[in-house]
């Protein structure tokens, strides 16, 4: 799906929602009650420094707001941008100011709500659609932490012999499948049905604490790290 | 480059077990999960690579100058410091103790970001670890970050450390997202050379990050000034509320606009001021921070 049918089947009373060099601002109207701001990036742009700052800037304006309205995070990007210029002026600071300004609006009482819908990779993956209290995709999103290719590089492996490898463990691989095991997405939401009902219900649920490691046992894609924390945090809490 | 002094025991050299042992205080440290406890990775023999029974990370408890501390250290001599599932789900524990006994924590980076053979479980560490480190914050905790590494601190690591509360690093000390390696093959040659060392400490060494109020404290490539930068470090304040998002966001954008369209560390340090920009990567750490304390942008704790 692309964002026109995604927003229209999101907000049928309608929204105002415009992209701007690869970013999506606005807001829509899931019911006539129920206003949902609305950021993203879209096209699959790698953002660099002045991206990240721009959404985390319209965030924070977010956030300053009394009301409850939830946010939403469209995302269809690449990996965070690779360049000199960016590293120069601070891309891990500023990626991280962006994951912060999203984790600041729920601790201000806006529900936030990454959705998954094209592309995303490395750095810009985790300061965006995993920052959010949630994650939902769509199918034929494709997440990835690094493309195979790339990582036969860095592996010196064939790319026959990692997909071989990727065939029996969801634990490297990309895609929506592999990261979906790993605990990394709350739900697959179904494009045949309109998605303001899929957002309803998953409002009406409210967020417990970080569960993912949780997901990752269930589906079998990451089964040690819930118990790994847990252990730690038994031993420093007896510890005292 | 900084004169060795007769008494001085590199940071960047020392073992990740080193590190913490003269970080704290004598004797003072409890691990937790350690090597005995045999947790290591279950990916990797996939890859018919050897495991290390810690996974690379050591956490634990132990004292600075008598003050309680919760510590973490990286061992970027296995796998290049990665963090994979083990390694990951060990902090991430760690750090939700930090918020529940509101400790603070101290974190050893050393680490080239996700290990690429556990990939979507690394990713997925590091998210975790990023809303653990936001919790314990929101409760007080400081969670100040080391960075001296021979691994440096790259990928998703390098975005843990931009959510710490304090940052102490070394002329050393890499910060960046992707590394000079990924740029190069990524871009070509001609948008970052890797083999120019000189351009990678210009672009993301430890000298420009201070500059630049990316770190909060600068110290030598020493155990006792590590030790001395972590004990000052947990004297700045943790806050993460609307108001040090906001001040961080008017920081990060005032950045931009002052260096945004400069070629080159050096040309960022000729618009703070420093006279001769060309002779920052000489000076020792003395005559470094007599220099920067006058000129270099600070962060104010807003981070």
């Amino acid at each position: 799906m692309q964002p026109a049918d995604i927003l229209s089947s999101l907000f049928p009373a309608g929204h105002d929602v415009t992209e701007a060099g690869g970013l999506l601002t606005g807001s829509g109207r899931l019911d006539p009650q129920t206003t949902v701001d609305v950021v993203g990036i879209s096209g699959k742009t790698y953002p660099g420094v002045d991206e990240a700052l721009a959404l985390a800037g319209h965030i924070l304006s977010i956030t300053t707001r009394p009301d409850p309205a939830p946010l939403l995070f469209l995302v269809d990007s690449g990996s965070q941008r690779m360049s000199r210029r960016d590293e120069l002026m601070g891309l891990s600071e500023t990626l991280a100011h962006l994951a912060k300004a999203l984790w600041r609006a729920e601790q201000a009482g806006h529900r936030t709500i990454g959705l998954l819908y094209g592309g995303s990779a490395a750095g810009a993956f985790i300061a965006t659609a995993l920052a959010c209290g949630s994650l939902v995709a769509l199918p034929g999103a494709w997440p990835e932490v690094m493309d195979l290719p790339s990582m036969a590089r860095v592996t010196k492996l064939s790319l026959d012999v990692l997909k071989e490898k990727a065939a029996g463990t969801p634990v490297f691989a990309p895609g929506l499948d592999n990261l979906f095991a790993t605990g990394a997405i709350a739900e697959i939401w179904d494009p045949a049905r309109p998605l303001c009902d899929q957002l309803k219900a998953l409002l009406a649920v409210t967020r417990d604490d970080d569960g993912r490691a949780g997901w990752g046992l269930e589906r079998g894609g990451r089964v040690k790290a819930a118990a790994i924390a847990r252990e730690v945090q038994r031993l420093a809490l007896a510890h005292g | 480059m900084t004169s060795p002094s007769p008494t001085r025991h590199s940071w960047y050299e020392e073992s990740a077990r080193g590190r913490l042992a003269h970080l704290l205080d004598l004797g003072s440290f409890t691990e937790f999960l350690g090597p005995e406890r045999r947790e290591f990775s279950p990916h990797l023999g996939l890859f018919n690579l050897p495991h290390q029974l810690d996974d690379g990370i050591i956490v634990g408890t132990g004292r600075l100058d008598g003050r309680p501390v919760l510590a973490a250290a990286q061992e970027g001599r296995f796998m290049g410091g990665a963090i994979g599932e083990v390694h990951g789900a060990k902090l991430t524990g760690l750090l939700r103790a930090a918020r529940q006994l509101k400790r603070d924590v101290v974190i050893l980076f050393d680490t080239g970001g996700v290990r690429l053979q556990e990939a979507n479980a690394g990713e997925l560490a590091i998210s975790e670890i990023i809303r653990a480190t936001l919790e314990a914050r929101a409760e007080g905790v400081r969670v100040v970050g080391l960075l001296g590494g021979r691994a440096g601190c790259y990928g998703g690591g390098s975005l843990i450390a931009g959510c710490c509360s304090a940052l102490v690093i070394s002329e050393q000390g890499r910060l960046s997202v992707s590394g000079p390696e990924v740029i190069e093959t990524n871009k070509g040659v001609e948008e970052f050379d890797s083999r120019d060392r000189a351009l990678v400490w210009r672009t993301m060494g430890g000298k420009h990050r201070y500059l630049i109020g990316g770190a909060d404290l600068f110290v030598d490539d020493d155990v006792a000034a590590f030790r001395a930068g972590a004990l000052a470090a947990l004297e700045r304040p943790s806050a993460l509320d609307q108001a040090v998002l906001a001040a961080e966001q008017a920081r990060l954008e005032r950045r931009l606009a002052r260096f945004g369209d400069a070629a080159d560390g050096a040309e960022v340090w000729a618009r703070l001021g420093v006279a001769h920009p060309a002779g920052v990567p000489d000076l020792d750490t003395g005559a470094f921070l007599t220099i920067a304390t006058s000129k270099r942008e600070g962060a104010d704790a807003a981070r």
